[in-house]
């Protein structure tokens, strides 16, 4: 089974401030679960400032590009899950949050093509 | 606070066995080197930890690290175990009294859980679980069993045996690796390619038996696929310096890129040239041509992995059935039946050269392979014979070999696929006879 999970960092869900370190560990942890075959694909996500929004209502496109008021800048991050159930998609979560130091991670199943 | 933020029982109960799940593999790695190896005391003294986890943990929550606790906690039990059995204690005077030292240093013993021991470790029970004293099944159960942290139920289940067999198996296997005196070690030398391609071949047949399942209503089992193909991309970690590693890992990422197109909408399977490429899963393929890439890079002869996995990447390169290029195909059946000779694979390179160089080059092949023993109940070669004679406008004598295919697998659905196809071939026949002038 596949997941997504993903931080977006966005206002309503604060994340820590990273520091060096937490990226050094962090970079453990990605090696970790690489090596234990749950990581399909991972990477960041660019703060939500500088995010756009694409719009489609009644017809009509509406581009939005930030800044949003009161946007911080946060990264996000995101990850492509293989694993045999979601309970171990929210394990592997768990870790990443607890390297992470808090924060706010959302787990969606995905199907492939 | 809403009651789906809160954490019930039953989800504290969920989250601790999948922890224990997921240490599993690295537990029992880990305490086989204590256990001087023996893969059966390993495994008790693992269940005494993960008893313990299961009566703490609820009450006192995870640990922060779990893999470290449950090492610890089995390493005591271990302490325990060797003071009681002298027996145990001669044999293992040496490995107690270094278990005293690290145990009795209490917060040391966690921090001295480092990961590439364990991943060392990791590599020694995968080549053990492997060992070519076992027979094949026997490995294959084990594998699971301990690499994998499946359960002998779920073991059964996925190969439709009683539970029974299964555990039968495991407490063999674990019998015959203890009285061979199999040393816990990664074989290097003259020894390490012969035990390597026991490795590879257990996680291929696992995952072979889920990609076409040998028996049962369901032609595919993609759990067992997945777990393959995540002992595999587990295994190319532990050892990057392999290319057949990376070859099969390249093989199982770009087959199973197929799982969801060759299944039709009722089950039935679908042939790899008819199937919808659509339907491929691109991330599956990048990751395959990846690995194949990693394997290449590495240099040395191509193996039958990477020259398998060079086929598939073939296929998986055509956007269209006709873009396929069957040359190329051919020559690597040619390598392969060089270095792993066997007639599947003259089977295999008679498909690809009929369609590079013409059905009647291709029968001709085929119709060498008619005599060979090993493939006298072989499901497929009637099935080739009969497509290539269908295509050859041969359409009763393909309907002949259709049935016989049909009659040869004990996979329902690929006797069904089997006998459509002698109905076509044989709705063929009747036109050509209604139509004398066609």
């Amino acid at each position: 089974m596949r997941f997504l999970g993903y931080t977006l960092a966005d206002p309503t869900t604060p994340i820590p401030e990273p520091t060096p370190e937490m990226f050094a560990k962090m970079g453990e942890f990605v090696a970790e679960a690489t090596k234990a075959g749950v990581v399909l694909a991972t990477g960041g996500i660019a703060p939500f400032e500088e995010a756009t929004k694409v719009r489609y209502a009644d017809g009509e496109f509406t581009v939005i590009d930030g800044p949003y008021t009161e946007a911080k800048e946060l990264v996000g991050g995101w990850a492509l899950m293989e694993v045999r159930d979601k309970a171990e998609a929210i394990e592997w979560t768990k870790r990443f949050l607890a390297v992470a130091g808090g924060g706010e991670s959302t787990i969606r199943q995905v199907y492939g093509p | 606070m809403v009651s789906s933020e809160l954490v019930t029982g039953s989800q504290t109960h969920t989250a601790i066995e999948t922890v224990i799940r997921l240490e599993s593999s690295r537990l029992i790695a880990g305490l086989a080197r204590y256990a001087g190896g023996d893969i059966g005391i390993a495994e008790e003294l693992a269940q005494d930890a993960v008893v313990a986890a299961l009566e703490q943990w609820p009450r006192e929550g995870v640990p922060a690290n779990p893999g470290a606790w449950l090492m610890t906690v089995a390493k005591r039990r271990a302490v325990d175990l060797f003071r009681r059995n002298r027996e145990l204690e001669r044999k293992y005077a040496q490995i107690g009294r270094a278990l005293d030292a690290e145990v009795d240093d209490g917060t040391a013993a966690l921090d001295r859980v480092v990961a590439d021991d364990i991943d060392d470790d990791l590599l020694r029970l995968i080549f053990i679980s492997c060992h070519p004293v076992l027979p094949v099944q026997a490995r294959v159960a084990l594998t699971l069993r301990l690499l994998g942290g499946l359960t002998t139920a779920e073991i059964a289940r996925a190969y439709v045996v009683p539970e029974a067999t299964i555990a039968q198996r495991i407490v063999r296997a674990k019998r015959t690796l203890s009285a061979a005196h199999i040393p816990f070690e990664t074989p290097g030398g003259t020894q390490r390619p012969a035990r390597l391609s026991s490795v590879l071949e257990v996680i291929y047949l696992i995952y072979n038996e889920g990609y076409s399942a040998t028996a049962g209503a369901d032609w595919m089992r993609p759990d067992l696929c997945h777990e393959a193909l995540r002992l595999g991309r587990v295994l190319a970690e532990l050892a990057p310096d392999e290319p057949e590693v990376h070859g099969l890992v390249a093989l199982m990422e770009i087959q199973s890129s197929r799982i969801g197109a060759r299944t039709g909408p009722s089950g039935e399977p679908v042939l790899l040239l008819d199937q919808d490429r659509a339907g491929w899963d691109q991330l599956l393929i990048n990751r395959g041509l990846a690995a194949l890439a990693r394997a290449e890079a590495l240099g040395g002869t191509r193996g039958p992995y990477v020259l398998q996995a060079s086929i598939a990447a073939c296929h998986a390169r055509a956007f269209r059935p006709e873009e396929t290029d069957w040359a190329r195909i051919t020559s690597l059946y040619s390598a392969l039946a060089e270095v792993s000779p066997s007639p599947i694979v003259e089977l295999n390179r008679a498909v690809a050269v009929s369609m590079a160089f013409g059905l009647a080059a291709g029968l001709a092949l085929v119709d060498q392979l008619a005599t060979e023993p090993s493939l006298r109940n072989y499901h497929l070669l009637p099935s080739v014979r009969g497509d290539l004679l269908l295509k050859l406008g041969r359409a009763v004598e393909a309907q002949a070999e259709f049935q016989r295919a049909s009659e040869l697998t004990s996979n329902t659905r690929e006797r069904e696929l089997s006998a459509q196809r002698a109905r076509t071939a044989g709705a063929q026949t009747e036109e050509s006879s209604d139509n004398p002038g066609r």
